[in-house]
C-alpha cells in the first residue's frame, strides 16, 4: 500500500499522467464538438493517424514544428469535411461513414508514408517539441514540473478546453451548435443554417482530433510508427460519454485515464514478473468499456445525435 | 430549373447492383490519383493487379482463399446491419473463434475427421457468437453503445490472444516463435485442389450465404430481423420480441465471424498466431456494404475485395508501389457505395416546371 502512495505522490507520475492524457484531451474535445452538433464522428481513429503522419511529415520535410501542427489540423479538417459531406449534407449513416473515413485516412497516411520513404527500416526522426521552461511558473513546487515543464502542445490542449467551453456556453455560436444537436428544428426556425452549423462543427472537431495525433509524433515521440494510434480514437469516443459532453469533465476524464495508465505502467514494473504484460495493456480498453457501461444509462446524449436533418423538414 | 431530391418508394434491384459496381469501379479510378502523384502509371498498376488476382490458376486460388474469411465477416456485418445492430467487432470475434478451434481441436480428444471438423466449427461459431452477445446484452441492459464496445473489444481480444500464445497454448516446437499448438490433422479443413491453398472454408462461406439468404427471406426470424431493422418502435408495438431478436442476430453475426477465424486456422495456417487476420473483420464491413447487405451479393463483393488485396500484393512486388493501395481502394469503395446509397434512396432530377411557375 505504501508503494501505491509513493507512486501517487511522486511528481514524475503526474507528469506522465498529463502527458498520456494530452492526445486524449484533443481527441475528446474534437469528438465533443462534433457530437454536440449532433454528428458522431467515428473517423476519429483514422484522423489521429492522418494528423500524426502529416504533421510529422511536414516537419521531416523541413517545416517548423508549428507549421507541422497546422498541417495536421488541416488534414483533420479535410477528413472532417468528407465525413460532414456524407452525413450532414447527404444524411447518410454516421456509423458507416465514420468507419469509412477511418479506413480512408489510415490507408492514405500509410500509403503516403510508404511512398515518400520507401526504403527506411528504422523510422526517421525529427526534433520534437521540447519541455517548456517558463521563468517563475516552471519552478513552482509540484505544479511547476507537472504543468509547466510539459511541451507547448500540452498547454495548448489545456487552453483549448477553456476555449471550447467558452465558445459552447458563452457565445451565440455555441448556443447554436448546442441547439443544432438537440433540436435542429428550433435552429432552423431562427433562420440559421442547420447544415452549415453542423458542417462547421464537424470540420472544427476533426481538426482538433488531428492535433491529438500530431502530439504523438511531434511531442510524445519523434517518429511515425504504423499502428501507433492503437485505439486512442475509440477510447476518446467512450470518454465523451463518460464526460457527458462537457469540456471540463472531458479534461477530468482524460486526466483520470492518463493517471490510471501511468499507474499501470508503474505497477507493471513491480509485479510484471508474475502477471503477463498483456493484462496491463488490456486495462485501458477494459476501463473504457467499464466507464461506458456504468454511465450509459444516465448519459444525457445530445437528443438529435445520429439524426440527419434535411432543409425544410417538418417535426 | 432547380434540382429536386425526392425519396424513392422502391428501388429496383438493377439500380442497387449498378450502384455497387459503379462504386467499386469509382474507387479503382480514384486511386489513380495517388498512383499518378507517386509518379507511376495507373494503367500498368491496374493491369498487374488484374493479372495478379486472376491471371493464373494459382492466383485465382489465392484470391478465393483470401475471399473465404471475407465472405464470412461480410455476412457477419450484413446480418447485423440489417437489424441495425452495429457489430464492428468482427475482428475480435474472428480471433475468439480461431481460439476456440485451437482449444478443442489440438488434441484434447480424438475424433474421426468428419466429426472433428464439425466440432471445431461449432466451437468457433459459439465462441464468436457469445463474443457479440455480450455487447448486445450490455446495450439492452445498460444502454451502452455497442459500436464503441465492439471496437474496444477488438483490442482486448488481440492482447488476450497474444498472452495465450506466449503462455498456456504456446507451441513448444515453434522455436520460440509466438504461435499456438497446431490443430490435429483430423481438424484440418480439406484442400479443394491439390497443391493449392483454396480450402473447404470457401464451401462453408458459400453455404452460409445461401442459408442466410433463405433465413432472411423465408423464415420468421428473417421477418423479425427486417422488422427490427426497419422501425424498431413499431416492431415493439406490434409485439415482436425485439430484444430476443437482437440477441439472436448477435449470436449469428458473431458466430459467422468466429467461423471465419476457424477457417483461417483449420484451412490456411494450421495454428493460431497474432497475425492471423490482416483486418478481415474491418474489411467485412466494406464487403457487406458493397453487397447492399445481401447475403448472395456478399460472396461477389468478398471476391472483389479479395482480388484487390491479392492483386495489389502482386502489383506491389513487381512495381514497388506500396500495397497499402489495396486498403485505399477498399476504403474508397465503402465511401463510394455509401454515396451511391443516397441515389438508391432518393431520386434526383431537374424540375423544369418549377422554373416556369416561378
Amino acid at each position: 500500500m505504501d508503494a501505491v502512495f509513493d507512486i501517487l505522490l511522486s511528481v514524475n507520475f503526474w507528469v506522465a499522467a498529463l502527458r498520456i492524457a494530452t492526445p486524449l484531451i484533443f481527441g475528446v474535445l474534437g469528438a465533443l464538438v462534433c457530437e454536440r452538433a449532433g454528428v458522431l464522428n467515428l473517423g476519429i481513429e483514422g484522423i489521429f493517424v492522418a494528423g500524426a503522419m502529416s504533421g510529422w511529415m511536414a516537419v521531416y520535410l523541413g517545416a517548423d514544428l508549428w507549421t507541422g501542427v497546422l498541417v495536421a489540423a488541416l488534414a483533420g479538417a479535410v477528413f472532417g469535411a468528407i465525413h460532414a459531406t456524407l452525413t450532414v449534407i447527404l444524411g447518410l449513416s454516421q456509423h458507416v461513414s465514420g468507419i469509412g473515413v477511418t479506413l480512408l485516412a489510415t490507408s492514405l497516411a500509410y500509403f503516403t508514408y510508404r511512398t515518400a520513404l520507401p526504403n527506411v527500416s528504422t523510422p526517421p526522426r525529427i526534433i520534437p517539441f521540447q519541455p517548456l521552461n517558463v521563468p517563475g511558473l516552471s519552478d513552482l513546487p509540484f505544479i511547476g514540473p507537472v504543468i509547466f515543464q510539459q511541451t507547448s502542445l500540452t498547454l495548448l490542449a489545456i487552453a483549448l478546453v477553456g476555449v471550447v467551453a467558452w465558445v459552447l456556453y458563452r457565445t451565440p455560436l455555441g448556443l447554436a451548435i448546442r441547439a443544432v444537436g438537440d433540436n435542429p428544428a428550433s435552429v432552423e426556425a431562427q433562420g440559421l443554417s442547420v447544415i452549415g452549423l453542423r458542417f462547421g462543427a464537424v470540420v472544427a472537431g476533426s481538426a482538433l482530433m488531428a492535433l491529438g495525433g500530431a502530439f504523438l509524433t511531434m511531442s510524445a515521440f519523434d517518429a511515425f510508427f504504423f499502428g501507433m494510434v492503437n485505439g486512442r480514437g475509440w477510447i476518446c469516443i467512450a470518454l465523451v460519454v463518460f464526460a457527458s459532453w462537457q469540456p471540463g469533465k472531458a479534461l477530468l476524464g482524460a486526466l483520470l485515464f492518463g493517471a490510471f495508465d501511468a499507474f499501470q505502467i508503474r505497477l507493471q514494473a513491480s509485479v510484471g514478473q508474475i502477471v503477463p504484460g498483456q493484462v496491463f495493456l488490456m486495462l485501458p480498453y477494459v476501463l473504457s468499456i467499464l466507464a461506458l457501461v456504468l454511465v450509459a444509462r444516465k448519459a444525457d446524449y445530445p437528443r438529435a445525435l445520429l439524426q440527419p436533418w434535411f432543409k425544410g423538414q417538418r417535426h | 430549373m432547380r434540382l429536386v431530391v425526392e425519396p424513392r418508394a422502391n428501388a429496383p434491384l438493377s439500380l442497387k447492383l449498378l450502384v455497387s459496381i459503379v462504386a467499386g469501379l469509382a474507387a479503382l479510378l480514384l486511386v489513380a490519383i495517388p498512383v499518378l502523384l507517386a509518379g507511376r502509371s495507373p494503367l500498368d498498376a491496374y493491369g498487374l493487379m488484374v493479372k495478379g488476382a486472376f491471371g493464373s490458376m494459382f492466383s485465382l486460388s489465392e484470391t478465393l482463399t483470401r475471399a473465404t474469411p471475407l465472405i464470412l465477416t461480410g455476412l457477419a456485418a450484413a446480418v447485423a446491419f440489417r437489424a441495425r445492430l452495429w457489430n464492428i467487432g468482427a475482428e475480435g470475434q474472428l480471433y475468439i473463434g480461431a481460439l476456440a478451434a485451437v482449444l478443442v481441436g489440438s488434441g484434447l480428444f480424438q475424433l474421426p475427421p468428419l466429426l472433428m471438423i464439425q466440432v471445431v466449427m461449432i466451437a468457433g461459431f459459439i465462441a464468436g457468437g457469445l463474443m457479440m452477445v455480450v455487447p448486445a446484452f450490455l446495450k439492452q441492459r445498460f444502454g451502452a453503445d455497442e459500436v464503441v464496445i465492439t471496437l474496444l473489444l477488438n483490442f482486448v481480444v488481440i492482447l488476450f490472444i497474444q498472452m495465450l500464445i506466449e503462455g498456456p497454448i504456446k507451441d513448444p516446437l515453434a522455436l520460440g516463435w509466438p504461435q499456438s499448438v497446431p490443430l490435429v490433422d483430423a481438424a484440418d479443413y480439406p484442400k479443394l485442389i491439390a497443391r493449392m491453398r483454396i480450402h473447404f472454408g470457401l464451401v462453408v462461406g458459400i453455404a452460409a450465404a445461401l442459408i442466410l439468404w433463405v433465413v432472411v427471406r423465408r423464415t420468421v426470424l428473417g421477418f423479425e430481423i427486417r422488422a427490427v431493422g426497419g422501425n424498431r418502435a413499431a416492431a415493439k408495438f406490434a409485439g415482436l420480441p425485439v430484444n430476443a431478436t437482437l440477441l439472436k442476430v448477435a449470436l449469428i453475426s458473431g458466430g459467422l465471424a468466429g467461423l471465419a477465424g476457424v477457417g483461417e486456422v483449420a484451412g490456411v495456417k494450421g495454428y493460431l498466431s497474432a497475425d492471423l487476420s490482416p483486418g478481415f473483420g474491418y474489411s467485412g464491413i466494406v464487403v457487406a456494404m458493397l453487397a447492399g447487405l445481401s447475403p448472395i451479393g456478399t460472396v461477389f463483393a468478398a471476391i472483389f475485395v479479395a482480388a484487390v488485396f491479392v492483386g495489389a500484393d502482386s502489383m506491389s512486388r513487381a512495381t514497388g508501389i506500396s500495397n497499402y493501395l489495396a486498403d485505399l481502394v477498399v476504403a474508397l469503395s465503402l465511401l463510394c457505395v455509401l454515396v451511391g446509397g443516397f441515389f438508391v434512396r432518393f431520386r434526383v432530377r431537374l424540375d423544369r416546371a418549377a422554373a416556369q411557375g416561378a
